[in-house]
């Protein structure tokens, strides 16, 4: 049998409790700080605003590009133009504000056109033109979403096994979400529409850990051979036994998406990049996070397992 | 005790044959076609239009593949796209305007396939390019235009009453009428109470003169503007229609939102061209009075009037128009381009029987006045041409002629013809994706999906040795059952949709993982292996329960508020997790029970 991880003893991940929530907080603080220190690079999607793909016949120079584009001199908002390569050297992303005077299908051709200055053979591969009103609609939307996202699996949660482990989970999962809203906003990496569905569906993945290991710790509370032990032993018992699982699950996961993300090509990377950050830190959350939260909560044996009443029976 | 009965057996390999047979059509590519439909409901494509081109197609010596007529249009498949679009201009030219032809791809899905029903996914737009808009919908304008009616509609039932009234002005929100005594409020509000009963009436009569003040009820303000919505999707049909798009998608999102898709569409100029105008007619009066004129040049535009520009090749005149619309192209049944009696070009307008009863006495009453046809798009007017009316026009046959060129009279009469929008339309995203990205997106996004899938399965396999071999399987199998459903369901794949596919797979084998480490757990308690299968199934379906629960609610949130993008990811990943949770358990243990419940006795597991 080939085994990974075949652990005579638990390990007590318990009693690292203290670190690992030092450096969850720190982790977590640093994301919210670059959140709101560099903010996220929206895409046009929430900002609005025209993007176009083109493809030259050679190599080209985005510095080049980004001069031609500036020189139709479009409402003067110069430092919101971007030029950027996408993948190859003749793949060239080109993205506008949005200019009130004119509509989006004249943008495109103006620029279109002046780019056919340079090279003849320019290709448009792809225009996308989003207005301003659509924008705001999707955050209050993506938010929308969060929010019912949470509140199902609360409830969910709640019902399946207790408030604390719907809590716990709830908090170190959003703690994951925020880490990777942060890294996007670090590294300055465009935060799309598809980013945001990456995000969400992390949401519900590292759940899903989440609910794995309290899986295990309420089967271990009702284990006749976990009775006299106390509360740490039996969750470092539930995180060393579904350990290999762990790592085998979101190993394969992440396959999938390393897969999209080396092969997928420009269109699926900020969503391939999302899961692979969203991943990682989702069976750090689950196992180092959710868990000491249910201690601090104040889980108990008898919050699982319902004492017996013994039955109150009158003589009438 | 790992043995399914037979009528479980039965089921999976029913499931399993009608998933491979639902999802084989997507193995047959598509071929390049050229579809051929009538530009009016009356022209027919029938077997006679199906010769001629026939016997076009060898005179241009361009071999089709095959041809076939369908709901009045006729399809004619050929071996390339060279072949195809060569022959897209012989047939164009030698059809003429009567009809419509349209490059189209045709799956090639073989006939006993679609006798079954099954068809290839529909590919999005990011995967086999073409052109997106959303259009908002300006719904003020709606109503605004609802109230013009009413004071349109006020002025002539009053006009036939033969009821006096003072002037009748547009507010904000209402119609508000001046009368000079009691006795004329009252006629006129029973009037109008009779001819137009969804109005609400509220009357002022006093020191400040007397009034009636019309609104519309909010309940009849929200039909309006469910109804502009849905004529302006009806309009847009109409006009996707004349631009020879196949397979357009045009669909409400939201209260106020249109979509419309045009997949492969080439000539993105065209078509935005097209759907973007707004343009209405508008028949109004022309105030000749010069004095007025020359007031409202001078920046004072006297209240009830319109300063607008006459349109003519030697340079446009400023003309003044009475506000109060007369007649608008909802009146409108048809519009053709042609040539009048000067041999100038014109569009010739018939109008409904409303239309032409409106226009006659209209005609009737302003002999020897001038009468401006205006152009509305974008909210702004034009004045095509502003006739004297010389006498009474009956029958509704209305000819517009003036400065315009041949292609402008064809543009407008496809315009018209289409029909108005009940209000105007902005474009608030619009996305254009060029044939060659479509493939490469749906290049990369299968690639890295199989990549991913076969390392999956190569260290399943290693690690769990038989049971890494049935938990691939299943795996396989969920691919299947998710291609076959997807297809069957005729959802539209997109890119995220196939970020999807892969993203499932990839959570779909935790399920096998589950299952598969809790049976090596049994054995190393020393449970005998045909106990261990059954033990470590059932142990890990609540987990497995719980965990696909709880990603199903985030799939469906994203679901309900996704749009776009991520409604395409949401669909495909909850559906996957459906069918990733009967494959991993069900199929998964059908396997298991195959290879090992039927031996009499197994002394270890290949776990």
């Amino acid at each position: 049998m080939l085994e990974m991880f075949h652990l005579k003893k638990d390990i007590p991940f318990m009693s690292y409790g203290r670190l690992t929530t030092t450096i969850s907080l720190a982790t977590f603080l640093l994301a919210v700080f670059f959140l709101f220190y560099k903010g996220l690079n929206l895409s046009i999607e929430f900002t609005g605003g025209t993007v176009l793909e083109v493809r030259y016949s050679q190599a080209a120079d985005p510095n080049q590009v980004r001069q031609s584009v500036e020189a139709l001199n479009l409402s003067g908002k110069h430092q919101e133009i971007q030029v950027q390569l996408l993948g190859s050297p003749r793949d060239v992303m080109i993205r506008l504000p949005n200019v009130s005077n004119i509509t989006s299908a004249k943008l495109s051709e103006t620029v279109m056109a002046e780019l056919r200055k340079t090279d003849a053979k320019v290709e448009s591969r792809k225009v996308e033109f989003v207005g301003p009103s659509v924008g705001e609609e999707l955050v209050t939307h993506g938010l929308t979403a969060l929010a019912l996202v949470c509140v199902g699996i609360i409830i969910y949660l709640g019902i399946r096994f207790e408030w604390r482990f719907a809590v716990s989970a709830i908090i170190a999962n959003l703690h994951d979400v925020v880490i990777i809203l942060g890294v996007f906003a670090f590294f300055q990496w465009e935060f799309s529409l598809t980013v945001l569905a990456a995000v969400l569906a992390v949401l519900g993945y590292s759940v899903n850990e989440s609910v794995v290991v309290f899986d295990r710790i309420r089967e271990n509370f009702r284990k006749a051979g976990m009775r006299g032990k106390g509360i740490n032993e039996v969750i470092d018992n539930a995180i060393t036994a579904t350990m290999s699982r762990t790592v085998i699950t979101h190993g394969s996961t992440e396959v999938m998406v390393l897969a999209m993300l080396l092969f997928g090509g420009p269109a699926l990377h900020g969503f391939a990049m999302a899961l692979t950050i969203g991943i990682v830190f989702g069976i750090y959350s689950s196992v180092l996070v959710a868990s000491p939260l249910l201690l601090l909560f104040g889980l108990t044996r008898e919050s699982m397992v319902k004492p017996v009443r013994v039955k109150e029976e009158a003589v009438v | 005790m790992n043995r399914y009965p037979l009528w479980k057996n039965l089921i999976i390999l029913i499931a399993l044959v009608a998933g491979l047979i639902y999802a084989l059509p997507n193995r047959y590519g598509e071929t390049p076609a050229v579809q051929v439909s009538g530009t009016r409901s009356s022209v027919k494509v029938d077997t006679a239009v199906m010769d001629r081109i026939e016997k076009l197609l060898q005179a241009a010596k361009i071999q089709p593949e095959g041809a076939f007529l369908e709901n009045n249009s006729l399809k004619v498949k050929f071996a390339g796209t060279e072949a195809q679009l060569k022959a897209k201009t012989a047939i164009q030219e030698a059809l003429g305007d009567d009809y419509v032809v349209a490059l189209n791809l045709l799956p090639n899905t073989p006939g006993w396939l679609a006798q079954l029903h099954a068809k290839p996914m529909a590919l999005g737009l990011d995967l086999r390019g073409g052109v997106h808009f959303l259009m908002q919908v300006d719904m003020r304008a709606a109503v605004d235009k609802a109230y013009e009616r009413v004071a349109g509609d006020v002025r002539r039932e009053l006009k036939d009453k033969k009821i006096r009234a003072g002037s009748i002005k547009r507010l904000a929100t209402g119609v508000e009428i001046q009368l000079r005594d009691e006795a004329t409020l009252a006629e006129s509000r029973k009037a109008i109470e009779r001819s137009l009963p969804t109005v609400q009436i509220a009357q002022q009569s006093g020191e400040g003169g007397y009034r009636l003040l019309l609104t519309l009820t909010d309940e009849e303000q929200r039909r309006i503007q469910s109804d502009a919505v849905k004529q302006n999707i009806a309009t847009l049909h109409n006009r996707v229609n004349e631009l020879g798009t196949t397979e357009p998608v045009i669909q409400q999102q939201g209260a106020d939102r249109i979509v419309v898709q045009l997949p492969g569409v080439q000539d993105t100029a065209r078509a935005k061209d097209i759907i973007g105008r707004t343009a209405t007619l508008e028949v109004r009066m022309v105030e000749e009075d010069a004095a007025k004129l020359s007031e409202a040049l001078a920046g004072k535009v006297p209240a009830g009037y319109e300063l607008l520009e006459e349109l003519d090749p030697r340079g446009n005149r400023p003309i003044l128009l009475k506000t109060d619309v007369e007649l608008t192209g909802e009146n409108i049944n048809d519009a053709q381009a042609g040539f009048d009696d000067q041999n100038q070009p014109a569009v010739h307008i018939g109008l409904d029987s409303a239309g032409a009863n409106i226009f006659r006495q209209l005609t009737a009453e302003n002999i020897g006045k001038r009468m401006a046809m205006v152009l509305v798009e974008k909210g702004k007017g034009q004045v095509v041409t502003a006739p004297v009316i010389r006498g009474e026009i009956g029958g509704g046959r209305v000819q517009i002629t003036g400065s315009m060129s041949t292609a402008d009279a064809n543009d407008t009469a496809l315009l018209l013809r289409a029909g108005s929008l009940a209000a105007p339309m902005e474009v608030v995203e619009e996305r254009t994706i060029g044939p060659s990205l479509g493939k490469e997106n749906i290049e990369k996004g299968f690639n890295s999906m199989f990549y991913g899938f076969g390392a999956v399965v190569l260290f399943m396999v290693i690690y769990y040795r038989m049971f890494g071999v049935t938990a691939s399987l299943a795996l396989g199998a969920n691919l299947v059952f998710l291609i076959a459903l997807l297809s069957v369901l005729s959802t539209t794949l997109t890119l995220p949709g196939i970020a999807a596919i892969a993203l499932t797979l990839g959570m779909a084998i935790d399920s096998n993982v589950l299952i598969n480490e809790r049976i090596r757990e049994e054995v190393r308690a020393g449970v005998p292996p045909q106990t261990a299968i059954k033990a470590g199934y059932e142990h890990a379906w609540a987990t497995i329960l719980d965990s696909n629960i709880t990603t199903l609610i985030a799939g469906v949130a994203l679901l309900i508020f996704g749009s776009g993008a991520v409604r395409g990811f949401a669909v495909v990943h909850c559906l996957g997790i459906i069918t990733s949770m009967f494959s991993a358990v069900v199929v998964s243990r059908a396997l298991v029970n195959l290879i090992y419940g039927y031996r009499r006795k197994v002394t270890s597991l290949a776990v």
